[in-house]
């Protein structure tokens, strides 16, 4: 530790502070008015897979192609959840299976 | 009562497995950076942000000024922004849970609130607030772990953070199955690609979405109907 308490208090309320104001930010943009307007609804709606997907590829960004077997382990798991969920629809079925197969994939591939 | 929390239970259990191992994860590197389980309570309680407390622990003994330390607070959260857009209304509604609501929207609490449907004879709003509360002590209880007893774990847990994108990915393919239309998912994954391509790894979330917000607009009046069942309900 080679800060201070309260150096290191200040920090963490700099950043629990900064955080929640992203969080934030829509409601206090929208969130007085009577009627949140309508291309807000529309984004509201619609937004959501899009938000999921780049959430998706956010998780797997540091794959470097170029460097094979990187990226192998999460395509081949990442297909497993996909077919298994088709299949099953099942939410902890598909998550349980597609980690443990990313698990075995990970820690054997070097 | 029991039924909502049953519910919740098995909708969060995912982030159970993910949120426990991460949080670990994180209490460690906060212990060997000096910090010991009282701070890794209280930093999982009030900041409450997965990849942003991992960068706090860098923060201390980093030397940084506190405006630049805020300033790449603002950067690394800034896809927040757009989370809250679609639960305006919703969370208005459940009065003084509100708050609490808007702080505790991380990524996973998001994508389950986005998916989750309340079975009959539960009480919607708070099998919301269920849900979120549930995610936030699973982190907690994660961190403090990681900073008592992080090094007492032998097993090899590498990889076990993929549960994570696995709850992602089935997801997506819920609401795939359950779109009437397409686009916005298909263009959430083209920008994300193609700015991971154009920016890299470390900046790219936030021009993905501020493109996928952009095209999303521009084609507005050319979506149909989001989602299958608000057209079948009379």
């Amino acid at each position: 530790m080679t800060l201070s308490t309260s150096e290191s208090i200040v920090i963490i309320a700099v950043v629990a502070a900064l955080t929640f104001l992203t969080r934030a930010f829509p409601f206090i943009l929208f969130g007085r008015n009577k009627q949140v307007p309508d291309i807000i609804q529309y984004l509201g709606k619609i937004l959501p897979p899009a938000i999921i997907a780049t959430l998706v590829v956010y998780c797997v960004r540091n794959i470097n192609f170029y460097n094979f077997p990187s990226g192998f382990a999460e395509i081949i798991s990442i297909a497993v959840v996909v077919m298994l969920h088709l299949w099953k629809r099942n939410n902890l079925l598909s998550i349980g299976v597609g980690t443990v197969v990313y698990m075995i994939l990970i820690q054997n591939l070097t | 009562m029991k039924k909502t929390l049953k519910t919740a239970l098995i909708y969060t259990f995912p982030v159970l497995i993910g949120y426990i191992f991460l949080g670990m994860a994180f209490g460690l590197l906060l212990q060997k950076a000096g910090y010991n389980y009282i701070w890794a309570f209280f930093i999982s309680l009030f900041v409450y942000a997965g990849s942003m407390q991992f960068v706090l622990v860098d923060f201390f003994g980093s030397g940084l000024s506190l405006s630049v330390m805020a300033a790449m607070t603002l950067i690394i959260n800034s896809r927040h922004i757009f989370y809250g857009l679609s639960f305006i209304d919703k969370f208005k509604k459940m009065k003084k849970l509100y708050p609490y609501m808007v702080f505790s929207l991380t990524d996973e609490t998001y994508s389950i609130l986005c998916s989750v449907e309340s079975p009959e004879g539960t009480d919607p709003d708070k099998l919301y607030f269920l849900i979120a509360l549930l995610n936030q002590i699973y982190w907690i209880a994660g961190s403090v772990i990681g900073a008592l007893a992080g090094e007492l774990i032998t097993f090899n847990t590498t990889g076990i953070d993929f549960a994570m994108t696995a709850l992602f990915v089935v997801i997506f393919v819920e609401q795939w199955k359950e779109s009437k239309s397409h686009i916005p998912a298909l263009t959430g994954l083209s920008s994300a690609i193609l700015c991971l391509i154009l920016f890299g790894p470390d900046n790219f979330i936030l021009p993905s979405l501020l493109v996928t917000v952009a095209f999303l607009l521009l084609i507005k009046n050319k979506i149909p109907a989001t989602n299958k069942e608000e057209v079948s309900v009379p």
